[in-house]
């Protein structure tokens, strides 16, 4: 039995909107509204969506970057929603993150080495040769090397940014990291070299990965299991192969079915949705994808889906399945 | 073989920029020809010339920094390099016409998106506004925008990302241009929402008949889209052939190894490491000698870093630059 990391339930994130001549709070956005989630030790989750859906929220409110709204979010075993930045600090040498952007998130007036070094400056960990030494041997751990450390970001291209991301998160030997986007940003060719090198150093370090992405290629190749968001609910969760085999949630059908293919013979049946996602400022009653949705009912429009177990580990939020 | 009439036959195009650190050979040999009503792909990585071939043939290359220093673009046989400014407004955005990735920075934000369109439509012909005003909402109509009468009036920002690139492909359509280039223009848009614009730009091609050039970074974009496919490469084509010959045979190091590097997304999950390209893209200012991909190349001799390969045509159809290609 894999044993869990980490597991928020009902996680609420709602940013306010402030109007009126009292600045009061006239409404609001529900970016994460009532998600639930679990990831075992060691294994892949990956949280996939169209921009706007929340999960880069969601991945954020799970590290406490962002204070949740509700819910609860239990780390090993133990309640830490409310815990404050003193009492968070201790526990953040375990949970790390990596952005998107490898040109806006790494401090341009600093030399890498320093840039990887700093987790360990703010948490104090060992003597400053240790720290030195610690810094080597992780550029060289993301294939880096380390007599690059005096040089300034500006000198890297893209995907060895992108390196220095993982060796920066990496450096205070965590146990969860949050994968946001690390490679959308990256070219083709680059790509599949991040890829394998989130992989290995997976398997080396038994690392456990919350890998926000929209490109579902690549979250075939890495994930264990995957969770699909849309205006911020989770509408499906499953093992990868059952959620890319056996879709059940018409969203997720739709979603696989938009992906192009890189095969010219590979004539797929396509759904295509209708419009747009609409505003999680005020996002349709009952189901949040009826306004899309081709099989919506009467029933969609008034009651909220309740997310059901369909097959073991394999969980769905939508009315036709429970209709059965 | 394709027996449609050549609309546009780029030969020998070479664009450089001549900035202070230096000369970018930005485009640096690219050959392509597009038939009457063909839809072509030109694919490849950042900096490989793609974006620039595009903003060549539109001859909007801005001048300083950039100059075409060579080759000819024939369109209907003319060579637009030759023509001047004067000539070149009658063709830019009638005959030829362009998207780009971002629609929100292509659109005038002060401007309704109906008056927009409209004055495209008037640029380019003899008719008064009332007239144009319904060109324009049967533009509106046909990318599949919903009430067009009341966009008409409305402000890009009103307008989210989707709709706004089809505002952007109305306009390009709206003068029944022969040549659409597309550069990235699905790239900024989410998955479902890029499905509908592929699927609308099918359907408009099929019922309009116009050629389209797809520039992308997308393998499956053009997979799915395109009959010939252009691979571009540090400012080079290194494979020219049909969609299927490139995906089934690939011939150039390059291009195969693009193809397995890609996740596939129908392929269930391994625990083996995707067959990476190494290396990096050289650097516009330093470019290798003799073949551009030789530093990357698992094939490279000692040839390779010396000379510089020509295209060559290896089967009908299918032409290749390399000194080893794959074999089929």
């Amino acid at each position: 039995m894999a044993t869990r990391l980490v597991e928020v339930q009902n996680l609420k994130k709602w940013f306010p909107i402030k109007g009126g001549v009292f600045g009061a709070t006239i409404a609001s956005v529900k970016a994460v509204d009532e998600v639930s989630f679990f990831i075992n030790q060691g294994e892949t989750l990956s949280l996939v969506g169209e921009s706007g859906s929340g999960k880069t929220t969601t991945g954020r409110t799970m590290l406490k970057l962002l204070q949740p709204t509700g819910g609860k979010i239990i780390y090993k075993g133990k309640d830490i929603t409310n815990l404050t930045p003193n009492q968070m600090r201790p526990l953040r040498r375990n949970m790390q993150i990596m952005f998107q952007d490898p040109y806006g998130s790494l401090n341009p007036r600093m030399p890498v080495g320093d840039i990887i070094q700093e987790p360990l400056d703010v948490h104090s960990i060992g003597t400053r040769k240790e720290r030195r030494q610690a810094v080597a041997t992780m550029m060289e751990t993301v294939g880096l090397r380390p007599e690059y450390e005096k040089r300034y970001p500006h000198e890297f291209s893209g995907g060895q940014r992108q390196r220095i991301g993982v060796a920066r998160a990496l450096v205070i030997n965590p146990e969860l990291l949050v994968l946001d986007e690390p490679i959308s940003a990256l070219d083709v060719s680059i790509q599949s070299q991040i890829i394998n090198l989130l992989q290995e150093l997976q398997q080396r370090l038994d690392l456990t990965y919350l890998f926000i992405a929209h490109d579902l290629a690549v979250v075939r190749h890495m994930s264990d299991r995957v969770a699909v968001m849309y205006l911020g609910k989770i509408v499906e969760t499953a093992e990868n192969d059952e959620l890319f085999d056996h879709p059940l949630h018409p969203y997720t059908q739709a979603l696989l079915s938009a992906v192009p293919v890189p095969d010219p013979e590979v004539k797929r049946e396509r759904i295509i949705l209708q419009g747009d996602v609409p505003s999680p400022v005020n996002p349709p009653s009952g189901c949040h994808f009826r306004t899309r949705c081709p099989y919506a009912m009467p029933i969609c429009k008034e009651q909220e889906p309740l997310v059901i177990e369909v097959a073991p580990g394999h969980t769905a939020a939508c009315h036709l399945l429970t209709k059965k | 073989m394709d027996n449609r009439e050549v609309l546009v036959d780029i030969k020998n195009l070479r664009t450089f920029f001549y900035t202070e650190d230096g000369v970018v050979p930005a485009v640096d040999g690219i050959d392509l020809s597009i038939h009457r009503g063909e839809v072509v792909g030109l694919v490849g990585e950042s900096g490989c010339g793609k974006s620039v071939t595009a903003l060549s043939i539109m001859r909007l290359i801005p001048n300083p920094p950039g100059k075409i220093i060579g080759g000819e673009i024939f369109f209907h046989g003319k060579d637009l390099l030759k023509k001047n400014e004067e000539e070149m407004r009658m063709i830019r955005g009638d005959k030829i016409s362009m998207i780009f990735q971002e629609p929100m920075t292509s659109l005038n934000p002060v401007y309704t998106v109906g008056d927009q369109i409209s004055e495209a439509i008037t640029l380019h012909q003899k008719i008064d506004d009332v007239e144009a005003k319904r060109r324009t909402v049967e533009m509106l109509h046909l990318v599949g925008i919903p009430e067009p009468e009341r966009r008409y009036s409305q402000y890009p920002h009103e307008m989210s990302g989707g709709m706004r690139q089809r505002v952007m492909i109305a306009m390009a359509l709206s003068s029944n241009p022969e040549l659409l280039i597309s550069d990235e223009a699905t790239t900024a848009l989410d998955v479902t929402i890029q499905a509908q614009i592929l699927d609308l730009m099918r359907g408009l091609q099929k019922k309009l008949g116009m050629a389209i050039l797809i520039i992308t970074h997308n393998l499956a974009v053009v997979a799915e889209m395109a009959e010939t496919i252009a691979i571009a490469y540090a400012g080079k084509i290194v494979e020219n052939a049909s969609a299927k010959e490139i995906f089934k045979s690939p011939r150039h190091p390059y291009t195969y190894g693009l193809l397995a590097s890609i996740p596939k997304f129908t392929e269930k999950k391994t625990n083996e490491p995707l067959p990476a390209i190494e290396g990096m893209v050289p650097s516009p200012y330093h470019m290798p000698k003799g073949c551009r991909f030789n530093p990357r190349c698992p094939f490279a001799t000692e040839k390779c870093r010396e000379e510089e390969p020509e295209i060559l045509e290896l089967t009908p159809g299918h032409l290749v630059r390399c000194f080893h290609p794959i074999e089929s």
